[in-house]
């Protein structure tokens, strides 16, 4: 536990991603199995213990620690189980007996019951110094925040037992922790892990922003960008399996269109929902965000927000890996794949008949459709290469829309943002001269713009509710969005699509920003 | 909400001595101020006339170039307006004060700010017993418990020690800190040359001249970067994400804050060192100092004052928040 512990603390403070992968690499070639697995996974954001809440490590502080400053601590710190490990009393008795191992604390982490959960960390945290109890928290909730990501935690992997990182994606998502094949092969103690019949994830192909590039239709095919969720449908004939972007399993959440799938291969596309106003088309994604985070879906949800996947792409025709030939002969491929698939669950993306790339920016413009988001432009003789490469695929939005709204309450940030005044929830005006909340954002500024907001902030605030700053109502933000729609739960009547901060307009008075009534206007 | 000294009024900008009509550490140019310490959040420039330690006036005469002021060593008193005022010592930075007020019976004493644990380069804190007792609240959350200061500069010597191709470099404020660290390192036996940023330099010589013993110190200005190779440097915060760092031996960035105790914090500052290091008293401090002093009310001037306003309830002590303005909340 104690390499565990310096490890993380090592990668919070060590800034250059060099200096990370040396870190990790490092520990995972020195570490005993399966201590080095658990702490792979943990790092990948690869492990949960669905009886361990961050409520339960909240409620077990509770126990030992008054609520008030418990919540003020936490407010402050921006990070709930870094404030539990700071906020624990020390053994008085000093600091550790034994300490069990990464290994040991994970099987009673996965052991242990919900009610018993509380109770088995206070325990463990009885035993340790706060650099532990914090490593132990993050460990048992997840959320490290060192900065490194999943692929990160793959290049060390490859870098700590000399292999290519993509040999390792590829058979990463088809194991599960601790990852003991993994590091046998690693080390040369045993093959390829095997993955015959098992459905498991490819990562995606990732597309750049256009931003203010043109580009030559003759190379280039463009279609439409759905806004819906990009999945992934890998069927092996016994089981078809439903993956996100991350490589998250979330079959169970849509298992009409699971079920659908009853051929081999593996495709790409977007996952939409019908909507009613749509005359059974594609609905925004706000009527997708019914069907998703659901473990379990009922028949009514079923029935009221089918699914069905728009697809664009096809991996793996039967067994055949298509990967490594281009975007047109996958095309052709995927045009006879998807007539044999349930027509009511999957069809096929269109392609856009553009003439040149100034007709494409008028069907751009011109698209009003909801589940619409811009444009995809796919280089005609690409692979399917998993990540973000330069030159292959685009994604060219809509212009935002924007709107000048009012700050009217800040919080604090987490993370990187911990103590700084970064979320903002700005309001538009009412016919009667009100503001009406309509959005929160906390992005689109810079760290300079940030530590002016947050001054103002704390030079203007009128009221205190709990960690939520009221302020006065002068500072103008305006806020871009994807889309805008109507919202029974808001009080203004409208719900934002990703909301953030397009510039602060600190030369327009309050009095000038816009009213409610245009954003409604906006809705599509 | 309080009919006790009904005499001393807080305002945002610093606390009122009515019938004295004098002001404790204001944030705006005043007739009559007494300062605490030297700190520029608690010692203004432009006031007609500032009591303070001899210490105190000798910082603000290096800092806004007056100290026409009246010297207060520490014990002394004197009246104002019929008001019986003395300094005693904080603990806090060089000087630094807390005052003792007495009018009609009634004890008040103002902090300013204050550490209980020992520091080489100042006088230890004082506990006077008061009728009032207002306090900082700086690191006023329970989360705030700083380590064993000899351990935090023993990470600072390993540190060292193990980057013997590069060096160390050091964040801390120019007042106080700056000078501390360099006292706990000499403490700790260290003997070798510690070089420092040009806005230190100044400050460190006047603790020198006050007769702070600071060991051989010099300019980072004058010295070649070979030299300056596995040494110790300390700079202002500002300067260490400054260009200014790209003269030193690719630095391992430390700073000693009381800040750092929270991992986030580090982070924002790109810190790869954190040293747990402060001048304001801890949670236990502070809750230690008002069960020490035994007040019949406590009044929290700046920093987590809900959470300390809290503590006293919990504790059923008699407790408000006086939501000064103007405070750093960085200053550490």
């Amino acid at each position: 536990m104690r390499a565990f512990s310096d490890l993380l603390d090592n990668l919070i403070y060590t800034r250059s991603r060099n200096g990370k992968l040396r870190l990790i690499s490092d520990y995972l070639k020195h570490a005993p199995d399966p201590d080095r697995g658990w702490v792979l996974a943990a790092l990948t954001g690869q492990l949960d213990f669905p009886t361990v809440k961050a409520s339960a490590v909240r409620n077990m502080a509770m126990e030992r620690v008054d609520e008030t400053l418990f919540k003020l601590s936490r407010d402050f710190v921006g990070d709930t189980a870094e404030t539990v490990a700071l906020i624990w009393p020390d053994n008085p008795e000093g600091e550790l007996t034994e300490i069990p191992s990464v290994g040991q604390i994970v099987d009673e982490l996965a052991a242990v019951s919900r009610s018993d959960a509380p109770k088995l960390l206070a325990n463990l945290m009885d035993r340790m110094g706060s650099n532990e109890r914090y490593a132990l928290l993050k460990l048992a909730t997840g959320g490290m925040r060192v900065g490194v990501s999943a692929r990160l935690g793959k290049i060390a992997f490859a870098l700590a037992f000399d292999m290519v990182v993509e040999e390792i994606e590829e058979v990463w998502h088809a194991l599960e922790p601790p990852y003991s094949e993994l590091f046998a092969w690693g080390e040369g103690k045993a093959d390829r892990p095997d993955l015959t019949g098992v459905p498991f994830f490819r990562p995606f192909m990732l597309a750049h922003p256009l931003e203010d590039k043109k580009l030559d239709m003759a190379d280039y095919v463009a279609e439409w960008k759905w806004d819906g969720i990009r999945v992934q449908v890998v069927g092996t004939g016994r089981e078809t399996k439903l993956f996100s972007r991350g490589g998250d399993d979330i079959t169970p959440a849509f298992p009409d269109v699971a079920d659908a799938f009853k051929s081999i291969g593996v495709v790409d596309g977007e996952l939409l929902v019908r909507g009613e106003f749509q005359g059974g088309e594609a609905a925004s994604f706000n009527a997708l965000q019914q069907r998703l985070g659901r473990k379990k879906v009922s028949t009514k949800m079923l029935a009221e927000y089918p699914a069905f996947v728009r697809l664009y792409d096809i991996l793996f025709d039967d067994e055949a890996d298509l990967r490594e030939q281009t975007w047109a002969y996958r095309r052709d491929k995927l045009e006879s794949f998807v007539p044999k698939l349930d027509a009511e669950r999957f069809d096929i993306s269109a392609i856009l008949e553009a003439r040149d790339f100034d007709h494409l920016n008028e069907i751009r413009d011109g698209a009003r459709d909801a589940a619409i988001e811009g444009v995809m432009l796919k280089l005609r003789d690409s692979p399917y290469i998993s990540g973000r490469k330069t030159g292959l695929w685009y994604k060219w939005k809509r212009d935002p829309l924007v709107a000048d709204c009012v700050m009217m309450y800040a919080q604090r940030g987490s993370g990187k943002r911990s103590s700084f005044y970064s979320d903002y929830t700005f309001g538009c005006w009412t016919e009667n001269g009100e503001l009406y909340p309509v959005g929160k954002a906390y992005s689109g500024f810079t760290d300079a713009e940030l530590k002016m907001l947050d001054r103002f902030v704390r030079q203007n605030t009128l009221n205190r509710f709990g960690p939520v700053r009221e302020v006065e109502k002068t500072m103008v933000l305006e806020v871009a969005f994807d889309s805008i729609h109507q919202s029974k739960r808001h009080k203004s009547g409208v719900a934002m699509r990703f909301p953030r901060i397009s510039r602060i307009r600190t030369d327009k008075p309050a009095a000038e920003a816009d009213h409610v009534a245009t954003l409604k206007n906006m809705i599509t | 909400m309080t009919n006790a000294a009904h005499w001393i009024e807080p305002h945002p900008h610093g606390i009122y001595i009515k019938p004295a009509d004098a002001w404790i550490d204001p944030s705006r140019a005043v007739s009559r101020a007494l300062v605490t310490h030297g700190h520029a959040d608690h010692a203004r420039g432009g006031h007609e006339k500032v009591w303070a330690t001899p210490e105190t006036l000798a910082i603000m005469g290096l800092r806004y170039g007056t100290n026409s002021g009246c010297a207060v060593p520490y014990g002394d008193g004197f009246e104002l307006g019929g008001v019986k005022i003395s300094y005693h010592s904080a603990g806090h930075v060089l000087g630094s004060a807390q005052i003792l007020m007495e009018y009609q019976g009634e004890r008040v004493v103002a902090t300013g700010d204050y550490k209980r644990r020992t520091d080489p380069t100042c006088a230890p804190f004082e506990v006077i017993s008061c009728d009032i007792f207002i306090t900082e609240a700086t690191f006023g959350l329970p989360v705030f418990k700083h380590p064993d200061t000899a351990d935090e500069i023993q990470k600072l010597l390993s540190a060292k020690e193990a980057n013997s191709d590069r060096c160390i470099l050091v964040g801390a404020y120019a007042l106080g800190k700056a000078q501390r660290v360099i006292g706990e390192l000499r403490k700790a036996g260290y003997d070798d040359p510690i070089f420092l940023h040009g806005a230190l330099e100044k400050m460190c010589h006047l603790y020198q001249e006050l007769g702070v013993d600071l060991g051989d110190i010099r300019p980072v200005m004058d010295t070649e970067k070979e030299a300056m190779l596995g040494q110790i440097i300390l700079a202002p915060p500002s300067a260490l994400n400054d260009r200014w760092s790209r003269r030193l031996p690719d630095p391992v960035t430390a700073m000693a804050s009381g800040w750092m105790r929270v991992r986030q914090r580090a982070r924002q500052r790109n810190v790869e060192l954190p040293l747990i290091m402060s001048d304001h008293a801890d949670w236990d401090e502070l809750t230690q100092t008002i069960k020490d002093v035994s007040p019949s009310e406590t009044w929290v001037t700046h920093g987590r004052e809900d959470a300390l306003v809290h503590w006293c309830a919990l504790n059923q002590m008699k407790a408000r928040a006086l939501e000064m303005v103007g405070r750093e909340e960085e200053d550490d």
